[in-house]
């Protein structure tokens, strides 16, 4: 593998950005004459922005639209509506060709090793797959060594190549995943939940080599988790989703040490810290409920159901994710402030 | 990170009458086409009224098979109890006819299990899942059981219980379907409750409330709680004391305090220092290296000993024993004092 | 944790990356080293069962009898003289002799060929129609899947018998080889729909997984996620089922030669034999019972065979 970003790409300038994107999945009855009769919003306006080089992390729970997220940014869902850009080139209106090459530059690293590999395919098959769609990607009777040289590259043993995926423990077959993504040498990735399916010593082994590819290739990554410390581990910047939207976004310190929307908050307060004597059971905020459906967000603020904050105005006014005065990074609260004390989580 | 405090130890001696749960010296092996998998290899734990264990390990180390052994619920085969005993109040639960075996399951100890979904009738309504246990078990009038389902779903915090007896368990969340299963457990006041991975499957804000929950009820029932859990986060906040489980034994049993501050097996070290944490910052994650053993070839003498950065030549030959420690904790390591006073460095 | 850090900092620059290029590790929890794939299992698991043992020699021993008859007998069964109408077992004819004279055993022997044919090329004719209809209404789904469903439901609500009593009423040449053919269509026609539900579905359990969204990902176009990806896993179920319906387009052909509207004399086929021996039933009992547990044993074996390769094939039974 060779140098990774040639001079003129410039560190920190914005290689993915994302406008107002939103994806209503239709609810429909009747099988052959379907009439719709609502929506289910799971992605409903999300704008970011991903600077090359850097991890932007995306948390949020389950149904907060993360997936669908990247599912949209990998174009395996059509968007309701929105627009995005991979270095300046639209991504979601290409097609044939011109989304081949697009799809060159940004992979995808999914959650569940057990279904992303074809089980009747040996481990040489699936990366050699790229190329084998790509034909200019390696030059002819390069294949099989390009193929050893990535399983190297993801601490696999180059020798197995002809071995089968069910051969090969949970975090093996995330490597294997992880080198498909890397054969055609896309400079954005998106991981999504790659390590929340294996056991705790073997994350911090598939986090330490994604932490790894980055700086040797200069890649820029979009991280998808539900784990918050996973995702302060190795993220630059971080936005948290709910119910659709991003209510709060900015750098890992800001998110993390200076939270304005109680979303954020609660989230945070309620991680388990595996420390008896460090942790603060009196400072957990307690949500209560659930998270409302997707099919049926409260009116205004989505969050304003489950907010102890809540007025009047969170029902009637949708809050923009903007700067607030409380700290200068976005947030979508009308009330956004500091927890007291300070930055205390 | 100063020095341990002595408190109550597990290897506390017998009360008078015996423990309320203990599990001795127990060995489960796996039968199939392939070979021997030896799962269980000589796990000894016990449980005392009104306190909490957490077991802890990660997938094949054999925590749920130990908790399903003692519920009686293993399939047999492929699962063999080649030894030991499984003592519940002074009685051997393995060598019991079936029929009083049953009069244990539930009424004694109850289990609640990750997947709620799958764990529930998804066809009949909640409010008579529950019921059904009261009304054969318990031999309850029909309107005698109704009282008493809602009571224990207003005990487990499902609001609104009254209503939602007619409920299927598709209509209720995660978090409630797993309050529902909590709920049937409870039916017949078990005195012992086993609670496998139950929040795994749930978002961070539920998982809280849950753990909150199981806290609570332990407390105001007056039960003994065994957790099993991968999770070091969740185990932190309400265990009192903690079994770590590697390949089918128990490497480390403490007090929870205790092991959080200095532990003392390199297995338990090295998970401590393999999760990223949220209150802790920019430090790159150690990893163990290597992956979980084959448990149809177990290494031999200590089978931590490939992945173990403190090995020596007596590792790969001996099988260490229980060490007990100043403070009475076990390690199964040879170095269990070196690995323990490591901290200071 | 500091400690710990310290200690392992040397191995983790050694194994930088990882895990698995370190020799002596092993590769799997419970699994041996070496190259296995779903059909290696499957023929693990295969290998220790009596039932599929049991069948497959009934089958390989059928198709031998169809594919080299004489192997099996030293009689002709055309050679049939009326002298030897329902005459007791002698030289070679250990059944004895039919109706016609003509050597009951020799007559089955011989009627194989004609059954095995039917069975195998409708099955592999049904196997072609329901790989295609399934896979594409299975992957390209909405109104393309909505429209060959009920195509499917339409032709799986004709009776097979009545509509194959109507469809080859017509046919009116008395080629024998005209016949075969025409009786294979017919059977193939009104026959392809359950192996293309299964298809089907096994198509729509396949595009689901990650691996099909990894492939579309990659930039894999339409043909090769099909040919590569859902094709693979779609084949086993459909395989299993088609050997079942082998087994009953065998036993279908045995009804409509018996209806007098298959296969017809001189052809020799199971059948036809079946129904000549019913006639004479009173006279000896034979001629009728020979063939008929031909048929019962070749049916029942393709059945069983399919069964176990099932069973073999789903993971979810490991």
């Amino acid at each position: 593998m060779t140098a990774p970003a040639s001079p003129a790409k410039v560190r920190g300038e914005t290689i993915l950005a994302v406008d107002d994107l939103v994806k209503h999945f239709p609810i429909t009855r009747g099988v052959l004459l379907q009439r719709q009769v609502g929506a289910v919003r799971a992605v409903d306006g999300v704008s970011f922005a991903l600077h090359r080089g850097e991890t932007l992390g995306i948390v949020g729970e389950s149904g907060c639209g993360k997936s669908t997220l990247a599912r949209l940014l990998m174009r395996l869902e059509t968007p309701t509506s929105g627009r995005a850009t991979l270095e300046g080139r639209d991504l979601l209106s290409a097609s044939g060709g011109e989304l081949r090459r697009l799809r060159r530059n940004m992979q995808m690293v999914m959650q569940d090793p057990y279904t992303s590999l074809n089980p009747r395919m040996t481990v040489g098959d699936i990366i050699g797959e790229p190329f084998d769609i790509h034909p200019d990607a390696a030059p002819k009777g390069s294949k099989r060594g390009r193929v050893q040289e990535l399983l190297d590259v993801v601490g696999l043993n180059p020798e197995h190549v002809n071995r089968y995926p069910h051969q090969f423990s949970g975090g093996q077959r995330q490597r294997i995943g992880i080198a498909r993504a890397l054969a055609l040498r896309p400079e954005v990735i998106v991981c999504d939940e790659p390590v929340s399916a294996l056991d705790v010593s073997i994350q911090a082994q598939v986090i330490n080599l994604l932490e790894q590819l980055q700086d040797e290739f200069g890649l820029s990554y979009v991280f998808i988790a539900h784990d918050l410390s996973v995702v302060r581990h190795i993220s630059d910047r971080v936005a948290v989703m709910y119910l659709g939207r991003i209510v709060e976004i900015g750098t890992e310190e800001e998110i993390y040490e200076r939270a304005t929307h109680p979303y954020t908050q609660a989230l945070l307060s309620a991680v388990p810290v595996p420390d008896p004597d460090a942790r603060d059971d009196a400072g957990i905020i307690r949500l209560t409920g659930d998270v409302p459906s997707p099919a049926d967000p409260p009116s205004g603020c989505h969050f304003r159901t489950r907010c102890w904050k809540a007025e009047d105005i969170c029902a009637r006014e949708d809050p923009p994710t903007v700067p607030r005065p409380a700290d200068p990074h976005p947030s979508a609260c009308h009330f956004a402030a500091l927890r007291d004390p300070p930055g205390g989580v | 990170m100063t020095e341990s405090v002595v408190r109550p130890t597990p290897a506390s001696p017998t009360p008078p009458g015996g423990h309320l749960l203990e599990v001795r010296d127990l060995h489960v092996e796996f039968r199939t086409g392939e070979g021997v998998a030896k799962v269980i290899n000589g796990v000894s734990y016990h449980l005392d009224p009104g306190e909490t264990l957490a077991v802890l390990g990660e997938s094949g180390s054999g925590k749920s098979v130990t908790a399903q052994a003692i519920m009686g619920i293993l399939d047999t085969p492929p699962a063999v109890i080649r030894s030991g005993q499984i003592r519940y109040r002074g009685r051997d639960l393995l060598t019991l006819p079936e029929e009083q075996r049953r009069q244990v399951r539930g009424k004694e100890i109850a289990i609640i299990f990750q997947d709620a979904l799958s764990a529930l009738n998804p066809v009949f309504p909640v409010g008579w899942q529950i019921g059904e246990t009261l009304r054969h078990r318990d031999g309850m009038s029909r309107a005698d059981a109704r009282r008493r389902t809602v009571e224990l779903m207003d005990l487990v915090r499902i609001p609104g219980a009254a209503g939602r007896l007619g409920d299927h368990p598709h209509q209720f969340s995660g978090g409630m379907r797993q309050r529902v299963m909590i709920a049937m457990a409870l039916a017949l006041n078990p005195k012992v409750l086993i609670a496998d991975e139950p929040t795994t499957a749930l978002d961070v804000t539920v998982q809280a409330q849950i753990m909150d929950l199981l806290a609570d009820l332990r407390r105001d029932l007056d039960m003994a709680m065994i957790l099993i859990t991968h999770d070091l986060g969740v185990v932190a906040g309400v265990a009192d004391r903690i079994a770590v489980m590697y390949a089918g034994r128990i490497v480390e049993h403490a007090d929870v305090r205790a092991l959080y501050r200095a532990p003392a097996h390199p297995y338990t070290k090295g998970l401590l220092a393999s999760i990223p944490r949220l209150d802790v910052r920019g430090r790159e994650l150690s990893t163990i290296r290597g992956l979980p053993p084959n448990l149809m070839r177990i290494p031999t003498g200590c089978p931590f000993h490939p992945r173990c950065p403190y090995a020596r030549q007596v590792c790969v030959d001996v099988v260490p024993d229980d060490l007990v420690l100043a403070d009475g904790r076990t390690s199964a390591c040879h170095f269990a004092q070196e690995v323990h006073d490591d901290r200071a460095r | 944790m500091s400690d710990f850090e310290t200690v392992a900092a040397t191995e983790d620059q050694a194994a930088r990356r990882g895990v698995s290029g370190e020799p002596g590790t092993p590769d799997r929890v419970g699994v041996p080293q070496r190259p296995r794939s779903l059909a290696g299992d499957a023929w693990r698991d295969l290998r220790h069962k009596p039932v599929f043992w049991i069948s497959l020699v009934l089958v390989v021993l059928v198709a031998a009898m169809a594919a080299v008859p004489s192997l099996f007998t030293a009689n002709d069964p055309r050679d049939c003289l009326l002298s030897r109408q329902h005459a007791a077992a002698s030289g070679g004819a250990v059944f004895g002799y039919d109706f016609q004279g003509c050597d009951t055993y020799a007559r089955a022997v011989y009627g194989a060929r004609a059954s095995l044919l039917v069975g195998a090329l409708s099955a592999l004719l049904t196997g072609a129609v329901a790989l295609v209809v399934g896979m594409v209404a299975g992957y390209f789904g909405r109104w393309v899947d909505a429209v060959l469903s009920r195509v499917i439901d339409i032709v799986l609500g004709i009776p097979l018998l009545l509509a194959a009593i109507v469809l080859l009423k017509r046919v009116s040449t008395s080629s024998d080889t005209v016949r075969l053919f025409a009786v294979i269509f017919v059977l193939a026609v009104l026959g392809w729909t359950t192996a293309a539900r299964v298809v089907r579905s096994s198509v729509i359990t396949a595009k689901e997984q990650d691996y099909v969204a990894a492939a579309r990902m990659l930039g894999a176009g339409n043909g090769r996620i099909m040919w590569r990806h859902i094709l693979p896993n779609a084949l086993a179920p459909a395989i299993v089922v088609l050997t079942i319906a082998l087994g009953s387009f065998i036993a279908a052909e045995a009804t409509l030669s018996f209806l007098g509207i298959g296969l017809k004399a001189p052809t020799i086929s199971w059948g036809i034999e079946i129904d000549a021996g019913r006639v004479h039933m009173r006279e000896s009992a034979t001629p009728l019972v020979v063939p008929s547990a031909f048929l019962a044993l070749t049916v029942l074996a393709f059945i069983m065979l399919g069964d176990a390769i099932r069973d073999a094939f789903d993971p979810k039974l490991r």
